[in-house]
């Protein structure tokens, strides 16, 4: 058999299992759902885990249904909380009641313009999107320009100008000073009209080392982050390997590793068939 | 041009100077454009993830036509969209008699899109942000390569936090005075030159955003209109 008709039977089974567990769920078979969940769970975990052997047919898999999926979710999830409770409620407040709001015919504009967005998909009048899009930017614009004037310049300035001497207390003096030359100093390494060498250059310098400081405690918290992901993760196919569920990890691991061997084997035959 | 260019441009510059004035005049009519226009900036932002969503399906169903390479695989995409959003938009799960509003059934136990949020969604997004660990341990692997001074700070910048901040890292140097321990240590770092770098990083993009968002309220950044503008 070709490579395709593998892939599409593969697909095949995997499509039929899962319409087994929706079968399940929508006739009210709570408990083999769970059960099914569980599987479907560790196929889809090992499938995306599999990618650290190689790109193979389980990740490539996992990683469609993912997009597709992920995709669906965002457009349910904000079309029930933003279209029906926003929008329909404030146009049609009778036939929406739930919304709880008045009806203001104003939010006609916003239903055009993003008609005006959907309009992207027809070449012809894709330009028209053009409206829709100038809408968002001048409004982002608009509230960021505050915001971030007010949050990040104005705040953060007022609290770096910290008194350099406080008597009795030389750590404070200290970690103040430290504070105010730090800030003085990154702030000069993003002053690009001048070239950086001399005291400019030293300063930038030891601006320099401020910011791989900050970088350094974003990595540790991006990795402590990913991290507790990971266990997160690991805590589940713990869960699944249990015999209530069937051993389901424990099951899907032996098969993944098993069809990746078999996988593996058939290449390395061709290759030297080849 | 003048619909195509200059109408999108005058929109932007109504609507930020509108915005921006609701700061300075907090009155009415001018303090309902925050609550209103910020709905009506969400409910765009809906139509642009269905836009989202219907170039997904043109780009897998074009891929499907053109046999590009690993095609069957646009099928499993497209067949899971549409099964999600099926599940989205039905009460498929729950019992008619159960008294579930259409909507409300996203978060009701025993609804379909609840099911698949919990064990399809769910293992695959945070499997995928956990498969990352893996790549952020090679990136610190090949910072350690470098070898020069701002690597090494940053690497030991980020360990020292990191160890501070789990039972090991207190356990490590549970002989030491107390303000020598790592989790001091860490917090020191986190409150002091951690501080000052992101302050700095802070005023740089507030100056940046504030700067950006200027140019495009005044018509000077046109780079929403795409590159031919």
């Amino acid at each position: 058999m070709s490579r395709d008709v593998w892939i599409l039977v593969s697909l095949g089974l995997v499509a039929a299992l899962t319409a087994v567990t929706i079968g399940f769920i929508s006739w009210g078979v709570s408990n083999h759902a769970i059960g099914f969940g569980f599987w479907i769970g560790s196929l889809l975990t090992l499938g995306i885990f599999s990618y650290l052997y190689k790109d193979n047919a389980f990740y490539k898999f996992s990683e469609h249904l993912f997009v597709g999926v992920s995709a669906s979710y965002w457009i349910a999830t904000y079309y029930w909380t933003q279209i029906d409770t926003n929008l329909w409620g404030r146009l049609f407040p009778a036939q929406f009641p739930h919304a709880g709001h008045q009806q203001n015919l104003f939010y006609v504009i916003p239903l055009i313009l993003g008609l005006f967005m959907l309009a992207r998909m027809i070449p012809s009048i894709g330009w028209i999107s053009r409206w829709s899009l100038a809408f968002i930017v001048g409004l982002y614009a608009g509230l960021r320009l505050y915001g971030f004037l007010q949050s990040n310049i104005m705040e953060q300035t007022r609290d770096s100008l910290r008194p350099l001497y406080i008597p009795g207390s030389f750590v404070d003096s200290l970690n103040n000073t430290l504070i105010v030359v730090g800030v003085i100093c990154a702030l000069l390494y993003f002053f690009f009209s001048r070239e950086h060498t001399g005291a400019f250059g030293v300063a930038s310098r030891v601006g320099i080392f401020f910011l791989m400081i900050s970088f350094g405690a974003s990595f540790g918290f991006a990795v402590m982050g990913r991290i507790s992901l990971l266990i997160g993760r690991f805590n589940y196919l713990i869960q699944a390997s249990d015999a209530s569920t069937g051993y389901a990890s424990a099951v899907v691991t032996a098969g993944m590793v098993l069809l990746l061997g078999i996988g593996a084997l058939r290449s390395r035959g061709d290759t030297q068939e080849a | 041009m003048f619909w195509k260019t200059q109408i999108p441009v005058f929109i932007v510059f109504v609507v930020g100077m509108l915005t921006l004035l609701q700061w300075f005049i907090p009155h009415y009519p001018l303090n309902q454009i925050q609550v209103h226009m910020t709905q009506w900036f969400d409910i765009i932002a809906v139509f642009a993830i269905v836009l989202g969503g219907l170039n997904l399906l043109k780009l897998q169903f074009a891929k499907i036509t053109a046999r590009q390479k690993d095609w069957q695989y646009a099928l499993v995409t497209i067949v899971s969209f549409f099964v999600m959003l099926v599940f989205g938009f039905t009460r498929m799960g729950l019992s008619p008699d159960d008294g579930v509003r259409l909507g409300s059934h996203l978060q009701q136990e025993g609804s379909n899109f609840h099911w698949m949020f919990f064990n399809v969604f769910t293992p695959l997004s945070s499997t995928m942000f956990a498969l990352l660990a893996f790549f952020v341990a090679s990136a610190s692997y090949r910072a350690f390569r470098i070898r020069n001074a701002e690597a090494t700070l940053l690497l030991v910048a980020g360990i020292i936090l990191m160890l501070g901040r789990v039972p090991i890292g207190h356990l490590l140097t549970a002989w030491a005075p107390s303000y020598l321990q790592l989790p001091a240590i860490q917090e020191w770092i986190y409150s002091v030159p951690n501080l000052a770098g992101a302050r700095a990083i802070m005023i740089g993009i507030g100056l940046g955003m504030v700067a950006t968002s200027l140019r495009f309220i005044l018509g000077i950044e046109k780079s929403f209109l795409g590159g031919d503008e």
